[in-house]
């Protein structure tokens, strides 16, 4: 087994006199896939290169498994990487890429040979051994920059935005086969993403980060329903946000504000006790595909809803959130009740 | 309409051809004495043809192989030695940080700026205190000042178009970081350094001032015998020197040119 688990104690990172990493705490248990996710500038990337050995910390420590990666040189640390770009080396054709992390292993030739054919097999790119990586497609090239970093089997492979720089339904087919690729390997796994429907299908785990700071560490599932506050919930979709008034559900609860998302807010659903309800103007109509998307304009804010039927500006409308989709956040627009920002993953 | 249509192409043609005199006229001239016995004052052409000059030039005694040699072994030798320094100068400003890396360069640009003649005229003065004048090393030294320049700059704008993550990569899967740079930075960066390469090399090849200062009369070298042969008036042996001249410059661009294409040329510096 190659796999090992990744530990992160206070590990900060200083560029200059700006902080770009904050005192991170993280573990990742063995075999599992964790998504770094965040916008940009939140210093997911720099927290991955940090753990290639490629940022330097100013404070800190990063274990992987026993071995301590603080102060080794990235050629020691042996965390295959995958980098955006992929960074084939456009002088060197698809066998020698392949080959070369063996080559500098001393593996002799004739081994290399029968290792990266039965690399390009497992990619399925076999017969690909002679051709330049410059005359390869996008989604060829980030196979080969897998079954690069994946090679010299390494105990953690880390993922830098492997699939932005592909369209959409590329992306969406090589999510699932990386998955099954990296299951299939039980090899840990650290991806770096902006896009969150990119981690919540992936991930097995989710570290949240924004200017720094971890935000919150669960799985997809608690970080959909659960965000640990107002700026977590914005990013993973939550687009409307109320003030709660007395006659709104969970009263008991402490919540000052809740948050909902469009496809939760119906204008047309009948109506039931147990449920937010808010009126106003319909200012814009939309067509989705699947229905329609209508802005209200209430008093104390513009709200989003959905409705099968189209709607005309100008006109009254309620839109209707069950009780159960709605995310309850406290003065401090922490989640409610506050959650555990590392929760522990079975 | 017409009438443009038919003068276009005539103006066009009697351009090119104006051109291609201010560029060919001299060559031909050149070409001319190469090969004229007889050429006087009045007379438009030469007035006799052949080779005896040829033979003069390349008589033994005479110094045109010693100083074709000379001129080549210089010139090679300014080449190994400036890209010694300009690879590891070009690699290391490239990776400094922008705002340093442009006053270094600006700084190493400035001796450029000075006229060259009082420069060497002082390098001569020193090199003699040092015993370098009249000697190959000291012309070497002399004709690596120059191309030097050139070779840092062209280096380091080849090893800063050099995609940072390609290293990475090599050193994220093993490799240390000489061999990371051996492998991965200086294949990459191969065109631009050969271009770096001809720049010196042809610059050495026909470098004269430093060459008359620190070198003659001891070491003579192509344009050097050159110079000699026209201030004598002897237009033929100047003639004939000027096309061996060519000779190295255009095999040095041969060899180029076979692992060099003009479009890898233009990516230097991207």
């Amino acid at each position: 087994m190659s796999t090992e688990a990744l530990t992160l104690n206070n590990v900060t990172v200083d560029l200059g006199r700006q902080r770009i990493l904050d005192d991170i705490h993280l573990d990742v248990s063995p075999g599992s896939f964790t998504c770094l996710l965040g916008p940009s500038g939140c210093g997911k990337t720099t927290l991955l290169r940090a753990i290639a050995g490629f940022t330097p910390l100013s404070r800190g420590e990063i274990r992987l498994g026993r071995r301590a990666l603080t102060h080794l040189p990235p050629e020691k640390r042996e965390t295959a990487m995958v980098f955006q770009s992929y960074a084939l080396w456009p002088h060197m054709s698809v066998e020698e890429n392949l080959g070369y992390p063996l080559k500098l292993r001393g593996v002799t030739r004739t081994e290399r040979r029968r290792k990266v054919a039965e690399m390009l097999a497992r990619l399925e790119l076999s017969g690909f051994e002679e051709r330049a990586v410059t005359k390869l497609s996008g989604g060829q090239r980030q196979r080969i920059a897998l079954g690069r970093a994946l090679i010299i089997d390494p105990p953690l492979l880390l993922l830098d935005e492997p699939l932005s720089n592909l369209d959409a339904a590329i992306r969406r087919s090589l999510r699932s086969e990386l998955r099954r690729l990296q299951k299939s390997l039980g090899i840990t796994t650290i991806m770096v993403t902006h896009d969150q429907e990119e981690a919540l299908q992936m991930a097995d785990q989710i570290v949240l980060m924004r200017a720094g700071h971890v935000v919150q560490v669960s799985t997809p599932q608690t970080l959909y329903q659960q965000p640990a506050d107002l700026g977590a919930a914005r990013f993973l979709g939550v687009d409307n946000t109320v003030t709660r008034t007395p006659q709104d559900p969970m009263g008991e609860s402490g919540a000052v504000t809740f948050g909902f998302r469009t496809r939760d807010a119906h204008l047309d659903a009948p109506p039931c006790p147990q449920a937010l309800i808010r009126k106003g103007r319909v200012t814009e109509c939309v067509y989705t595909g699947d229905g329609y998307h209508v802005l209200i304009d209430t008093h104390d804010a513009e709200l989003f809803a959905t409705s099968a039927t189209p709607v005309a500006p100008g006109t009254f409308a309620a839109l209707q959130v069950p009780e159960s989709a709605l995310i309850p956040f406290g003065p401090d627009d922490r989640h409610l009740p506050p959650l555990d920002r590392h929760e522990d993953i079975a | 309409m017409t009438i443009a249509r038919i003068a276009s192409p005539l103006v066009l043609g009697a351009l090119l051809g104006l051109v291609a005199f201010i560029v060919f006229g001299p060559l031909l001239n050149l070409a001319m004495w190469a090969f004229a016995e007889q050429w006087f004052y009045p007379n438009r052409l030469p007035t006799g043809w052949g080779f005896s000059f040829w033979e003069r030039v390349f008589r033994p005694r005479a110094g045109a192989w010693t100083s074709l040699f000379n001129t080549v072994l210089v010139a090679c030798a300014a080449v190994a030695l400036s890209m010694a320094l300009a690879i590891p100068a070009g690699y290391a400003l490239a990776r400094q940080a922008l705002p340093a890396r442009s006053v270094i360069m600006l700084l190493f640009l400035l001796p450029q700026a000075f006229p060259n003649l009082p420069i060497f005229v002082n390098i001569a003065a020193i090199f003699y205190q040092w015993g370098l004048n009249g000697t190959l090393v000291g012309v070497v030294l002399v004709h690596a000042l120059p191309g030097l320049v050139y070779a840092v700059w062209i280096a380091t704008a080849t090893f800063s178009a050099v995609d940072r993550s390609l290293e990475e990569a090599a050193r994220n899967l093993g490799a240390s970081p000489l061999r990371s740079f051996t492998d991965i930075t200086l294949p990459q960066a191969l065109p631009g350094l050969l271009a770096a390469s001809i720049f010196v090399f042809l610059d050495s090849i026909d470098e004269f001032t430093g060459t008359f200062f620190v070198g003659a009369p001891e070491i003579t070298t192509l344009p050097l015998l050159m110079f000699n042969a026209s201030m004598g008036g002897n237009y033929q042996v100047a003639a004939i020197t000027a096309l061996i001249l060519l000779i190295p410059s255009v095999g040095f661009m041969l060899v180029i040119e076979r692992f060099l294409k003009a479009d890898v040329l233009s990516r230097v510096g991207r």
